[in-house]
């Protein structure tokens, strides 16, 4: 994913639309053929895909804050360095999509400075507090779960860089998921208050989960022109559906009850029909109004003051370095 | 609270089978030692790779999207550059 100290300027060339140029590029999304970073595309599409992977890279961070509470009081050195590993892949998966997201244009910088001035948006679902080490293991198999049916159909993303980060980030994952489902299935038969633990967990992280794939379909906002540009390969209805059909068979494996009484299998679609969903939490959470939404952006901040003096050196160390050659250079010419 | 923007480096990893070094991905940093580092951790957290380049990005050379169709032609046209060009009879066997 070679990024923007490639793209050489273009002043305001890329932003006038041309309408020879895009029906050639709408020509080749149609084909299924990748859109590199030098390739012209229009201004709209390099829009789109900056405000989605790199929210998605902010997702990426700020979801190393729920799971990186529990890593110092994980029940045993094994959970521990699982966790460990799941939380530093999660920080590896923010790194490949800043690039990513870089390749288009903006400078990590930029972007840095949107999500810690609140100007951009990350995923609703890091805004919920982890209270138990069930909650670990529902994050896994749930939260894990539903950003895997997410991504999946990304890696055929129509835009090269964010396909191929899509790819590494799906083989990744995949451990995530079973680590979090192993939590949950030792904890199911485990002791009642275990058990009880564990319950308490997949009730107060389900109904999150289901709003991660976003609004239903008709109020989805960015859908269609996506789908057309194949970006989104399958709805936010589609991936939700699929996602509860995938999972209601696992918690039954659990022994758990999922909260939703409503939740039946219909014969005639074969699928399973669920309750509705409190979209207005959603749109709360997103607002800034969730029960962590505060702390998360309050963390994010701090790690970042609190390393400036890092990058600071760093950059001193090697402007240094870089004058010291120059110098010897000169005195050997 | 903006910040210069720091050095992009492109990452090269040769993996354990013997093939050569292929790109990985790219990162941020100040110098080539901090580059280095910080790809181990990025890209080979899953034992990819036993050798590592990292070049900075701006002393790449791309070739020209909007001129691919130039550049490359060339060889779409000769086929006789390919085996299957040839016509060997079927009693010579594999060859």
């Amino acid at each position: 994913m070679y990024t923007q100290a490639l793209n050489a300027p273009q002043s305001d060339e890329r932003h006038l639309e041309d309408a020879d140029k895009s029906a050639r590029f709408e020509a080749r999304v149609a084909n299924e053929q990748r859109i590199e970073p030098n390739d012209w595309m229009p201004a709209a599409y390099r829009k789109t895909l900056t405000r989605q992977i790199s929210q998605h890279a902010h997702s990426e961070i700020v979801g190393m804050l729920p799971e990186g509470n529990w890593i110092t009081r994980a029940p045993t050195l094994r959970r521990k360095a699982a966790l460990l590993a799941k939380v530093q892949d999660e920080c590896g998966h923010g790194l490949y999509l800043y690039a990513a997201a870089e390749t288009l244009g903006s400078s990590r910088e930029e972007l840095v400075d949107q999500l810690l001035g609140g100007k951009a948006k990350y995923s609703s679902i890091f805004n919920y507090p982890t209270l138990t080490w069930a909650d670990i293991g529902a994050i896994g198999w749930l939260v894990d779960g539903a950003a895997i049916m997410n991504q999946i159909p990304l890696c055929r993303c129509s835009y090269g860089p964010y396909a191929r980060a899509m790819i590494r980030v799906c083989k990744e994952e995949s451990f995530h998921q079973r680590q979090g489902y192993e939590i949950m299935v030792t904890l199911s038969r485990g002791t009642d208050e275990q058990k009880a633990m564990a319950q308490d967990a997949l009730n107060r992280w389900w109904w999150p989960c289901l709003m991660m794939f976003g609004p239903p379909d008709q109020q989805s906002q960015h859908g269609n022109q996506s789908t057309r540009w194949k970006i989104k390969r399958f709805s936010n209805d589609e991936l939700r559906q699929k996602f509860v059909d995938a999972t209601v068979p696992q918690a039954r494996y659990l022994g758990l009850t999922m909260p939703d009484p409503e939740l039946r299998f219909n014969d005639a679609t074969q699928h399973w029909d669920f309750g509705a969903i409190d979209w207005q939490e959603f749109a709360d959470v997103l607002a800034g109004f969730g029960p962590c939404n505060r702390d998360r952006m309050a963390a994010r901040r701090k790690a970042h003051d609190d390393g400036a003096w890092v990058r600071e050196a760093a950059q001193a160390y090697a402007d240094k370095e870089r004058a010291r050659r120059a110098a010897d250079n000169a005195v050997a010419a | 609270m903006s910040e210069p923007n720091s050095q992009l480096w492109e990452v090269f990893i040769r993996s354990r089978n013997g093939l050569a070094h292929k790109h990985a991905g790219s990162l941020h940093a100040a110098d080539s030692t901090l580059a280095l580092q910080a790809a181990r951790d990025v890209y080979t957290r899953r034992g990819e790779g036993l050798s590592i380049w990292v070049v900075p990005s701006n002393a790449i050379t791309a070739s020209d999207p909007a001129e691919a169709g130039m550049m490359f032609e060339p060889a779409q046209s000769k086929i006789y550059r390919h085996p299957t060009f040839y016509d060997v009879p079927d009693e010579v066997g594999h060859m």
